[in-house]
This record gives C-alpha cells, sequence and structure tokens, in this order.
C-alpha cells in the first residue's frame, strides 16, 4: 500500500476531528437537554424556592462578645456532618493572649469545639503577664474576589448570586487547588470515610453559611446557638438587617484585606496580628 | 507541629507526588531543550545526543500526568479538566498543554525515527516487521525530496517545541508562583526558576544517561559532546542559582510580614534541603566541580567523571528545589504562626514506594523506546539484521 503524505495527513486529521466530535457529543446533548434558566416564567418563582438576586448576605464576627464556648463549632459539625476531628473544620475558634511584654500567643485546641476552659494549654499561660486576651470566631469570608473560584480547574467552586462561595461536591476532583489558594485555612478535604458528610468522601468541603438554612429563611447554625450574640448573619441589601445595623454603628476590619479578596466577615474588636 | 496552625492546615493537602510531578516535568523540558539545541540551532556537538535527548523526553512526557492523576481525590473525575475546564483556572491548562507538547514530541519523533522504521520495516520479518509497518504508518518514502520535508518539518517542531517546553514548565512554575495566600510561593520569579531548574535537570540527566548507556553499550564515550553538556549545564545552573538566590534575597531585604516564618521556614525546618542539598550540594558545589574540571583541562576521562558526579548531585539538588517550594510552601501556616510537619509514608498511593515507581518508570519507558529505535546515530546506520540492543 502506497499512501502519499497529503493522502495520509488528510485521513488522519478527519479521524481527529471525527473522535473530537464523537467525545464531545454527550456533553453537548446534555447541555442541550438542560432547559434554560432564563425561560423560567417570574411566577415559578414560590416561597421557599432561591431567590439570588434580593439578597447578598453578611457575616458579623465580635471577637468583644465572643466567650470561647464552642458551640457554634459543636452545632456545625452536627448540622453539616462535618468530621468530628479537629483537621476538619468548616468553622473553628482562636483565642489570642496578648502579654504584657507584647508577645501574641494564639492557640485553638480541638478548633475550639470544647471550649478552652479545660484545655490543656491553660497551665502555659499561668505565669504570664497577660494584657488581654479574647477569642476570635474563623469561618469562611465568602469572598466578594474568592482566589479559590479562580484557580478551580473543572469550576466546581462558584459563586452565587447572593454571594456565597459553594462547592459542586458532585463535580469537584478533589485537586486541592482551593485549598492552597485559600488565605484563611477556610477549606480543607473530607476524609475517606463515607459515615460522615452525605456520603461525600475525598472533595473539598467548606463553610457555606448554611445555605441551606439560609435559603428558608432560617440563620446558620453557628449563628443560632451562639449564647452572646457574637456572630451575627443578614442581609446586606436590607437596611434593617442587623448586620447593616451594626456596620453603621462600628468600625469593622476584615481578614487579610492588603490581599484584595474582599471578605464579607466582618469582624468587630479588631487587633494586630490577628490574620 | 508548632506554633500555631490553623485547624484545617493540620494535613499537608500537597504530598510527594506533586513533588515528582514539577520534577518530572522538568526533566521533559531540559531534555527537549538539548534536542532543539541540535535540531533547531545546529549544535553539530550534540548529535550523539540529540534523538536520544528527544525520546527521554517523550518518555518522561508520558509519565508526567501519572503522579496528578493518582494524587486527585476522585481521579475517576480527571478528564472533567477536559471537559468543563475553568479558563481562569491555570491548572485548568494542564490537559490542554501537555496534550499539545505531547502531539509535538511525538510527531517529532516520528519524523525523525521515520528512515529507520521503513528500513526495519522493509528489513525485518514476523512480530518485528508486524511492529515496524504499524509505526511506519503506511508512509515509505524515503526520497531524497521526501527526506528534505522531514528535515524541514522537525526544524520547525524543534522550534515550535521550545515555547511549547517552556509553557509546560513555566505553567508549572506559575500554578504555585500566582498562589497570593502562599507567601513562599507568591513571587513572578516563580515560573522562570522553575524553568531554569528544568532545563539544569534535563541536561544533568542525559549526561548521566548518555554515560551509563554508552557503558551498557560498552561503546566509546564522545568526549566532544559531553564537554558540550558541560558548558550548558553549567550556564544554565548558574542562572538558576542566581535566580534562586534573587528570590530569597528581595524576601530577606523587602522584610515584610512573612519574612520572619520563611527566615524560620529555611533556617530551621527545611534548612537541611534547603541550604544542604538545594545551594550547597545541588548548586554551589557542581558549579565548582564544573568550573574547575574546566579551569585545569583534566583529561576527559576524568572531566567526564567530575561532570558525571555534579550532574547526578544536580539532579538530587533540583528534587531538593521541588520538596522544598511544594512541602517547604504547605510546612508553614498561612497565620504566619506556626509550622505542620511531614513525614512521607513509605507504603500506600501517597507513601515512597509509589513515587519511586513514578521516578523510575520513565526508565522502563526509555529503554522500551531505545529497545525498538535505536536512537544512536552510528547504529541507526548499521545492517538493519543486527540485534537491536539497548
Amino acid at each position: 500500500m502506497k499512501i502519499s503524505r497529503r493522502d495520509f495527513i488528510k485521513t488522519g486529521a478527519g479521524g481527529v476531528l471525527g473522535g473530537v466530535v464523537a467525545y464531545s457529543l454527550p456533553s453537548i446533548l446534555r447541555i442541550l437537554a438542560q432547559p434554560g434558566n432564563a425561560e423560567l416564567p417570574v411566577s415559578a418563582a414560590v416561597i421557599g424556592e432561591p431567590q439570588w438576586e434580593k439578597h447578598h448576605w453578611g457575616f458579623i464576627a465580635d471577637t468583644e462578645k465572643c466567650i470561647g464556648c464552642g458551640r457554634c463549632v459543636v452545632a456545625c459539625k452536627q448540622e453539616n456532618k462535618v468530621p468530628w476531628d479537629e483537621e476538619y473544620n468548616r468553622t473553628w475558634v482562636e483565642r489570642y493572649v496578648i502579654t504584657e511584654d507584647g508577645e501574641t500567643l494564639v492557640d485553638s485546641p480541638n478548633a475550639g469545639r470544647d471550649g478552652f476552659a479545660e484545655a490543656t494549654k491553660n497551665s502555659e499561660y499561668q505565669n504570664l503577664e497577660i494584657r488581654k486576651s479574647f477569642f476570635v470566631p474563623k469561618l469562611c469570608n465568602q469572598c466578594e474576589q474568592p482566589p479559590c473560584v479562580t484557580v478551580c480547574p473543572v469550576g466546581a467552586t462558584y459563586r452565587t448570586k447572593d454571594g456565597v462561595v459553594l462547592v459542586n461536591q458532585e463535580h469537584c476532583i478533589g485537586c486541592r487547588y482551593c485549598v492552597q489558594a485559600c488565605p484563611y485555612g477556610a477549606r480543607y478535604m473530607l476524609p475517606d470515610a463515607a459515615q460522615t458528610h452525605f456520603g461525600q468522601v475525598r472533595v473539598v468541603d467548606k463553610c457555606t453559611w448554611c445555605y441551606h438554612r439560609i435559603q428558608k429563611g432560617l440563620l446558620p447554625a453557628c449563628v443560632e446557638v451562639c449564647p452572646v450574640g457574637a456572630r451575627v448573619f443578614g442581609d446586606m441589601r436590607d437596611p434593617e438587617s442587623p448586620v447593616r445595623k451594626i456596620l453603621r454603628e462600628k468600625r469593622v476590619y476584615v481578614l487579610k484585606p492588603d490581599l484584595g479578596t474582599e471578605p464579607k466577615v466582618y469582624y468587630v474588636g479588631f487587633e494586630k496580628g490577628v490574620h | 507541629m508548632e506554633g500555631f496552625v490553623f485547624p484545617n492546615e493540620g494535613i499537608i493537602e500537597w504530598e510527594l507526588a506533586i513533588v515528582i510531578y514539577p520534577y518530572i516535568t522538568g526533566l521533559v523540558a531540559g531534555a527537549f531543550v538539548v534536542s532543539s539545541l541540535y535540531h533547531v540551532f545546529g549544535m553539530k556537538a550534540l548529535k550523539p545526543v540529540a534523538r536520544f535527548s528527544l525520546v527521554t523526553a517523550l518518555a518522561f512526557l508520558l509519565v508526567a500526568p501519572m503522579p496528578l492523576m493518582s494524587h486527585l481525590g476522585r481521579p475517576e473525575r480527571a478528564l472533567e479538566i477536559f471537559l468543563t475546564p475553568n479558563l481562569n483556572s491555570a491548572m485548568s491548562a494542564f490537559g490542554y498543554i501537555w496534550l499539545m507538547y505531547l502531539l509535538l514530541v511525538l510527531v517529532e519523533t516520528w519524523l525523525v525515527f521515520r528512515p529507520d522504521i521503513v528500513r526495519y520495516a522493509r528489513s525485518d520479518d514476523g512480530m518485528k516487521k508486524a511492529i515496524y509497518s504499524v509505526l511506519a504508518l503506511g508512509v515509505y518514502d524515503l526520497s531524497e525530496e521526501a527526506l528534505a520535508v522531514d528535515r524541514k518539518l522537525i526544524k520547525v517542531l524543534a522550534f515550535i517545541g521550545i515555547p511549547a517546553a517552556f509553557l509546560l514548565h513555566g505553567y508549572v512554575g506559575f500554578i504555585f508562583g500566582a498562589i497570593k495566600a502562599n507567601p513562599w510561593w507568591s513571587t513572578p520569579l516563580m515560573p522562570i526558576i522553575f524553568l531554569a531548574s528544568a532545563i539544569v535537570s534535563g541536561i544533568a540527566l542525559l549526561i548521566v544517561l548518555y554515560v551509563v548507556a554508552c557503558k551498557i553499550r560498552n561503546r566509546p564515550l564522545d568526549y566532544h559532546c559531553l564537554r558540550a553538556l558541560a558548558l550548558w549545564l553549567g550556564g544554565f545552573l548558574s542562572f538558576s542559582v542566581v535566580l534562586e538566590g534573587l528570590e530569597i534575597f528581595s524576601m530577606l531585604y523587602e522584610s515584610e510580614e512573612s519574612w520572619g516564618i520563611i527566615s524560620e521556614l529555611v533556617t530551621r525546618k527545611i534548612s537541611a534541603s534547603y541550604f544542604g542539598v538545594q545551594f550547597v550540594m545541588g548548586s554551589v558545589l557542581p558549579l565548582f566541580v564544573l568550573g574547575g574540571s574546566e579551569i585545569m583541562r583534566l583529561k576527559e576521562p576524568t572531566r567526564t567523571a567530575f561532570s558525571c558526579l555534579s550532574a547526578m548531585l544536580i539532579l538530587i539538588g533540583v528534587f531538593a528545589m521541588r520538596w522544598n517550594v511544594v512541602i517547604g510552601g504547605q510546612l508553614m501556616s498561612k497565620s504566619l504562626r506556626g509550622f505542620t510537619s511531614y513525614d512521607p509514608p513509605l507504603w500506600g498511593i501517597n507513601g515512597i514506594v509509589v513515587a519511586a515507581g513514578f521516578v523510575a518508570l520513565p526508565f522502563v519507558i526509555l529503554a522500551i523506546i531505545t529497545h525498538f529505535l535505536p536512537p544512536w546515530q552510528e547504529e541507526a546506520k548499521s545492517p538493519p539484521r543486527r540485534k537491536l540492543s539497548f
């Protein structure tokens, strides 16, 4: 058999093109099969359905009120089936201790899950001259410019129109680039244990501000259980929301503002050295 | 664990496989550059390793995505990176860049070896004839015009291949350099640093492989070629050392908030692998040995022994560099207040054994390729009935 180079290239190119078309057919069909969201009639938006455009959620964490009881951490773990171990957290509490000579000591035993009263580290603070001490609740900042969303290679993590960053765990490939990109340590990969977190394993998980609850007009679990009102949640579009009220009355700060991520967890009572 | 780390940072997310991956792609880029120095820039001295470096690049390129795949939480979804890419993500480019580069290297290899393939297909018999006939892809034209077209195509591909190789590896550097959350990674120098060390590691690998292959085949070494390789190695190594030094020096000089933790990282946490292996053993020492053996006018076999030694040190040093970037960056907490720890396990998918397997696999593939397509020019010219040994 003798094939000229021209014919060889022609046949080869045809084969490659055919392969590409055949391979992309399923995804094309999948896209065609989906009903266009834009065509939904307005009346379809009944109570209980997500109302994306109506809200823009915001969060206040008050370090002057937090008492470090850790109920928020427990409530979060129970509500969202977060693994109980200390390496897996959607939210946690840090304790800052600043000594008279200006040294800052930070700890978060078991992510603050069990509170700080019995914490083994307490003995280390016994002989220190302490200037002040406070607790800092941490959770996902639901950044306006989320670096985690930028880096996700498959678009599994995304920002909703009401400003919450979510992960499609059916789509996440578990590369963990987003974990590296989050400056706040808010993300983690679910372990290979099917008992926790609705059967999802080896995909990335993060705080959603209890998206399933706030869609129904409920508060995030951590806000719900906080005994001192150190966590406040609300709609930034609503002038009467508690978040807007605090933003009017108090001076607030966000974590690592220099990175340009535009966090939406606003901290009341800020201290140098809190990252 | 030491100091304070965010609770979720207790687990190192990118493990040994992610150290191996930039190491392997770096070797690809470096080996390809050597082959292009001959095919594009006509460095005649590199002729003995020109074809060999091309198949070396191919062998390592085939393995490059494997550690990445194995490290995914859900490897069965790996193809999503092709099907639903988020084009804002640097990582989503991986599949496309890799595939494009693979096609390029495959086509160039085929063109370079085509005359041999056709000769073998015509003269061998049985199983071998079948293999070579398949490899010939039905093109048996070995006329002078056809070969001239081949040569032109090879030159074009080798030329395009240089920026492609730079893209493949510069991109790996960008993956780290573009993470603003991590002050140890976040520098625009990162892609260039990765590129320079990639070329260094590729040339070093070729020196070692060429010497070993000649010993196995019991052939004399081409000292002219080895000397050229050693000179290129020294040149790129100087460039690479300057860049890596510049990076840490500007961090020290600027002394931003993160410098406190970074200085602790390099002086305590990874001091052995950073200063010891990456800088002293893997960069400064080989530079002196390479430079010294050039200045001292040593005899060729001695000089070769020294370049070989330098090349091996460099290969270890570049591996340490990958480790220091990938693991070092994760040891440091983003709270800038402490360190987590990492000791790779021996067994398991993320263990040392599997990682060693990934590093060894390209050599096996290379041995198979060179068995069927001997890249040695003098052997390829000899009668095709001869046993095709490594």
